[in-house]
């Protein structure tokens, strides 16, 4: 179960690899950013097909992926649903025109090919992301990513606080699980057979001393990093940090031309939404 | 302590914060039956952190927290609820002068207006900002956002009013009280 809740990075030679931290975590923000704004369906079903072949030829093993595949699957369904649900007539109120498939415009329940559209677009801002976030977690170090945030303008603090969190999250974890089975040796039920109460209080009784071996464990580490004169200086050099090569260039044009036909579809269509009813 | 190692502190605060909520959140949540909500632990975690560390430290723990946990969960980051968590957490250090906790002296006064505070934020995050940046960014339907939103609201604030709550005096406790010691005459 430890192996498969946490995907994490995995050595091997492929352009990806080899690309800086930086230059990943560049496109995977512009991507993001650009496909949570867009709703033109053409561009969405673009950039989850690029985001695939990226996938592909990052050569990951789908066995790595496949637990939080299906997680994401079944969030990404229940979620429509939900969107379903709450408001069938959503789609054709966005695109201000009715294609019915079956039921009427005036009652609550139906299906309109607006809606289909709609829920299609929303699937694929769920999913489109997905294949980059993995690509972008299972070929960057996780300490280089650090000295990628400070490459890219974010205060070297706030990049050391993140890799301190990567760092600490294994110990974290090994600690909650210590707790745990201690409090369930001392009979403190927390599984799914006891009642909702029961399982607070055994949750209550596992945090404080995850909390507080963690606050004494946050005194430790501060002292050890004052006195090694952390923070003394305005900017610091990261062991791991990687030169831009031509490689990184090309593939900063390539996301800057993907961000900018985003942009340009924006004016295309007049807004947001690519309206294929009119 | 100087400044200087307060800024060290917070760094390694926000880090071991993060990593402590990340946890929290993937382990230990009960879920409700609404999607995405759940009664969620970590929420409970961050007025002690807030409390001792101040408004750097609680927001970006809760930011980079959520969104690492976001990450790992759903492949990206639901960043309207991302943001939203920061600033909460923002707003739970912004108290941390009221409450004082390292004076190891918690009156009952003082807890019940946080909670008040703690319920007012929580409703300005999760009924208010949240839900209308789901509808502008994500152009969710009002319904089901705003939905998410209440039950969100609640479930968040009755985590911290109970397990905050508990982490603070429990806290409190274990600091030496300001003025206990006499000088022998």
């Amino acid at each position: 179960m430890a192996k498969n809740l946490f995907v994490g990075y995995n050595e091997r030679d492929t352009f990806l690899h080899r690309l800086s931290g930086s230059t990943k975590l560049i496109g995977f923000v512009s991507l993001s950013i650009i496909g949570m704004l867009t709703f033109d369906t053409r561009f969405l079903l673009g950039i989850f097909l690029f985001s695939v072949i990226l996938f592909w030829k990052s050569k990951i093993k789908f066995s790595e992926i496949s637990f939080i595949l299906k997680v994401i699957i079944a969030f990404a369904i229940f979620n429509i649903i939900l969107v379903y649900v709450f408001s069938p007539s959503y789609g054709m109120s966005i695109y201000g025109s009715q294609h019915m498939i079956f039921g009427d415009p005036n009652h609550f329940f139906n299906l309109s090919w607006e809606e289909l559209l709609y829920l299609f677009n929303v699937m694929l801002k769920y999913t489109f992301a997905v294949p980059l976030a993995l690509v972008f977690l299972l070929t960057t170090e996780p300490s280089e990513f650090a000295a990628s945030l400070n490459k890219i303008g974010i205060s070297y603090r706030i990049s050391y606080s993140v890799e301190i969190t990567l760092r600490y999250i294994p110990d974290v974890q090994r600690d909650y699980r210590t707790i745990s089975l201690a409090q369930q040796a001392r009979g403190y039920e927390i599984s799914k057979k006891a009642n909702l109460m029961t399982r607070a209080k055994g949750a209550i009784q596992i945090i404080l001393p995850l909390i507080f071996t963690s606050l004494d464990r946050i005194e430790t580490v501060s002292q050890a990093m004052s006195l090694r004169r952390f923070g003394r200086h305005n900017k610091r050099t990261w062991y791991m940090a990687r030169r831009f090569k031509m490689a990184d260039y090309l593939a900063l044009f390539l996301i800057l031309l993907i961000v900018i036909i985003g942009i340009t579809l924006f004016k295309v269509n007049n807004g947001r939404f690519w309206n294929p009813f009119k | 302590m100087s400044n200087k190692n307060r800024s060290v502190q917070t760094v390694v605060a926000t880090g071991i914060g993060a990593a402590i909520i990340f946890v929290l959140m993937k382990f230990i949540a009960i879920p409700t039956g609404i999607s995405n909500t759940q009664v969620n632990v970590a929420e409970g975690f961050l007025p002690l952190l807030a409390a001792i560390y101040g408004p750097v430290a609680a927001g970006l723990a809760m930011f980079i927290g959520h969104s690492l946990n976001d990450f790992v969960t759903y492949g990206s980051p639901w960043w309207t609820w991302v943001i939203v968590d920061g600033l909460v957490g923002v707003a739970f250090g912004l108290f941390k002068r009221q409450l004082d906790i390292q004076s190891g002296k918690i009156s009952a006064a003082k807890l019940v207006l946080f909670n008040v505070y703690q319920i007012v934020v929580n409703f300005i995050g999760w009924v208010l900002l949240a839900p209308t940046g789901d509808i502008l960014i994500y152009h969710e339907p009002a319904s089901k956002v705003y939905l998410q939103g209440v039950v969100t609201w609640l479930l968040n604030s009755a985590s911290v009013a109970i397990i905050g709550t508990i982490l603070l005096i429990l806290y409190a406790k274990t600091r030496t009280k300001r003025g206990s010691l006499k000088k022998e005459k």
